[in-house]
């Protein structure tokens, strides 16, 4: 064997073992000139055959960055939704995936299912809306490929730099991560959804691990109402522990959400107090809101419950206490009592229409 | 026959939520030194229904709470002792702020350690607000998950849990052993009484480190920055209903 023979096996070798030392693909997140080959998978929610619109948010999120943006949903009779899905702005492609067995998105095997399609796609980036849905599924995701989600993202700075809100919105952090891929919930009133017109995206079937869920879905019991959903409605009057009973809360606020076409929400401690249901529930451990209005009565403004609506539009607030914190963030303040002062507004409001 | 309950409650040290916290002048963190701190409400939550539990003749071997973080979390642990947890088990970690998937890495072993069948921790922390640590731990060990639990029932091995879901509630069944999340309305935590508190000093409290665990906890985040959010400015009062429908109006929200 002659000796630059040698030297090229060797150098062979040598190159195999480089390639096999280096992480290309955190290398190639950083690289700007590698920016084109990101890609976000958008977990979208679906419901007895219907895309829940909210989900649409994660897209909008995922147009921040470059790259095709693939939707992803599963369930029953669930490519009329893809089709659907279709539709929205900003799609590439839809993946779905037909089983019954997904309907109710429960994550023990909603889980591994995503881990096979975020696999398969090698996408950089999976959004999903820090929803019920979300907030339920994606840790176990993200723990099944061993990266550190970040959730409730409220912007995106650049393709591993995101803001959310922490100590319930009382700070801001921004969070760098070098995880690939990038496992995020994204906080739906930051992004805006989109059209649900006008795109054209491909329709594509996912791959279906079909793992088994040890976990058996009996009932559900959601509150029927014909009013906007709570957290999309452009209008939400709310109510606190001054309503003083679940009557007096019954009895004032459905007619003041349905003179205005609200949604109704109550704070933490109207909640506890029983005056209202729980998924009602404004603040830190409840729903984040930002409607244009938010008009709330009987509510002093506690941190937890400012960090659920402070980014409303407009605030307009009925308190007897003229100290409220409430009024440091109204726009609008009116300091009575508002066993008048509600049923007072829902008539003017009324008789203005 | 049906499996004695080895419960296994995770608590956290926070900054007490009646605190408002602030923003360091290095905006690097919440500046925490010189505030008063306690146990996570959720968490309080999941200690209260494991003693709940052994209250409702549940068979109850033994309730364990635990707690990573600095010397100092000791406190809420004898707290959670003192309400009824029957032991605390402390990995200390004074440098290091660790991240959910972390935890969850250090209670899978104590898990497999301690042959726990039943994990009840908080939804979330009021620090980071994350919402992680319970799912990832259930995805890390393969096992049931009922986050967000307001009602719980044992019968056997079977476990029956309502759930705070958007716009109500939804009921799961499952077999142990499982994971729990709890929320708000699933009970009202009891006070510690001062000849609890006495007792629970005698409780069994064990001291750990990171490294009794061996397993990978390093940060996979890094905070670049933390802020204050920008302050929202009150817009002053009227006079009456017809003084905020004038104003509602004028600001175009009507």
């Amino acid at each position: 064997m002659t000796p630059p023979l040698r030297n090229g096996l060797l150098r062979q070798a040598s190159t195999c073992l480089r390639q096999q030392r280096t992480t290309p693909v955190l290398r190639a997140s950083r690289n700007a000139t590698l920016q084109r080959l990101l890609s976000t998978l958008a977990i979208l929610e679906q419901r007895e055959g219907k895309l829940n619109m909210s989900s649409l948010a994660s897209i909008s999120a995922a147009q921040k960055l470059s790259g095709p943006i693939h939707g992803f949903v599963a369930g029953s009779n669930v490519k009329a939704v893809a089709e659907e899905a279709s539709k929205v702005e900003g799609l590439e492609k839809v993946i779905y995936v037909e089983n019954g067995d997904y309907d109710r998105g429960l994550p023990e095997n909603y889980a591994p299912l995503l881990v096979e399609n975020i696999k398969k796609g090698g996408y950089t980036h999976v959004f999903a809306g820090h929803s019920a849905f979300g907030k339920n599924l994606m840790p176990r995701v993200s723990a099944l490929l061993d990266v550190q989600q970040i959730s409730d993202i409220t912007s995106i700075e650049s393709e591993d730099t995101f803001i959310r809100p922490i100590y319930a919105g009382n700070a801001l952090l921004t969070v760098q991560s070098e995880d690939s891929p990038k496992l995020i919930t994204i906080r739906g009133t930051a992004f805006p959804a989109g059209a649900a017109e006008g795109g054209s995206a491909s329709i594509e079937e996912g791959t279906d691990p079909k793992a088994s869920c040890p976990t058996e879905w009996i009932s559900e019991d959601l509150a029927k109402s014909d009013r906007p959903d709570l957290a999309t409605a452009e209008k939400v009057v709310s109510g606190g522990r001054g309503l003083k009973s679940k009557e007096e809360f019954d009895r004032l606020m459905p007619p003041l959400a349905d003179a205005l076409g609200a949604a109704i929400g109550a704070s933490r401690a109207a909640v506890d107090s029983g005056f209202a249901d729980n998924s009602l529930q404004v603040g830190q451990t409840g729903k984040n809101v930002a409607p244009q209005l938010y008009l709330c009565a009987g509510i002093s403004g506690a941190i937890q419950h400012l960090a659920g609506m402070k980014d409303s539009k407009v605030i307009a607030a009925i308190n007897k206490d003229e100290d409220a914190p409430i009024f440091q963030v109204a726009d609008v303040g009116l300091v009575g009592d508002l066993f008048e002062k509600v049923p007072e507004l829902t008539e003017k409001l009324n008789a203005a229409k | 026959m049906a499996s004695k309950l080895r419960i296994l409650v995770p608590v956290k040290r926070v900054i007490d939520y009646a605190v408002k916290p602030r923003v360091n002048k290095a905006q690097t963190a919440v500046e925490t030194t010189g505030v008063k701190h306690s146990m996570n409400p959720f968490d309080e939550l999941s200690i209260e229904e494991a003693v709940r539990f052994r209250e409702r003749k549940y068979p109850v071997e033994d309730i364990l709470a635990f707690s990573a973080g600095p010397a100092k979390s000791q406190d809420i642990l004898r707290t959670a002792m003192a309400m009824g947890a029957d032991r605390g088990l402390h990995v200390v970690e004074e440098k290091t702020e660790l991240e959910p998937l972390g935890v969850a890495k250090v209670l899978q072993k104590v898990v497999e350690e301690e042959g726990r069948n039943l994990v009840i921790l908080g939804k979330q922390s009021i620090d980071d607000d994350a919402n992680q640590t319970g799912q990832m731990l259930a995805g890390l060990l393969g096992w049931s998950q009922a986050t967000q639990a307001s009602k719980v029932d044992i019968e056997g091995d079977s476990v029956t849990v309502t759930r705070e879901v958007d716009g109500g509630v939804e009921t799961l069944k499952a077999k142990l052993p499982m994971i729990i999340t709890t929320d708000l309305r699933l009970n009202e935590p009891r006070y510690a009484s001062l000849p609890n508190i006495m007792k629970a000093k005698k409780k069994p409290l064990q001291k750990k480190s990171m490294a009794d665990y061996a397993v990978d906890t390093g940060k996979r985040l890094k905070t670049v920055k933390v802020a204050e959010p920008p302050a929202r400015q009150g817009g002053g009062k009227v006079e009456d209903v017809g003084g905020l429908i004038g104003r509602l109006k004028e600001l175009g929200a009507l």
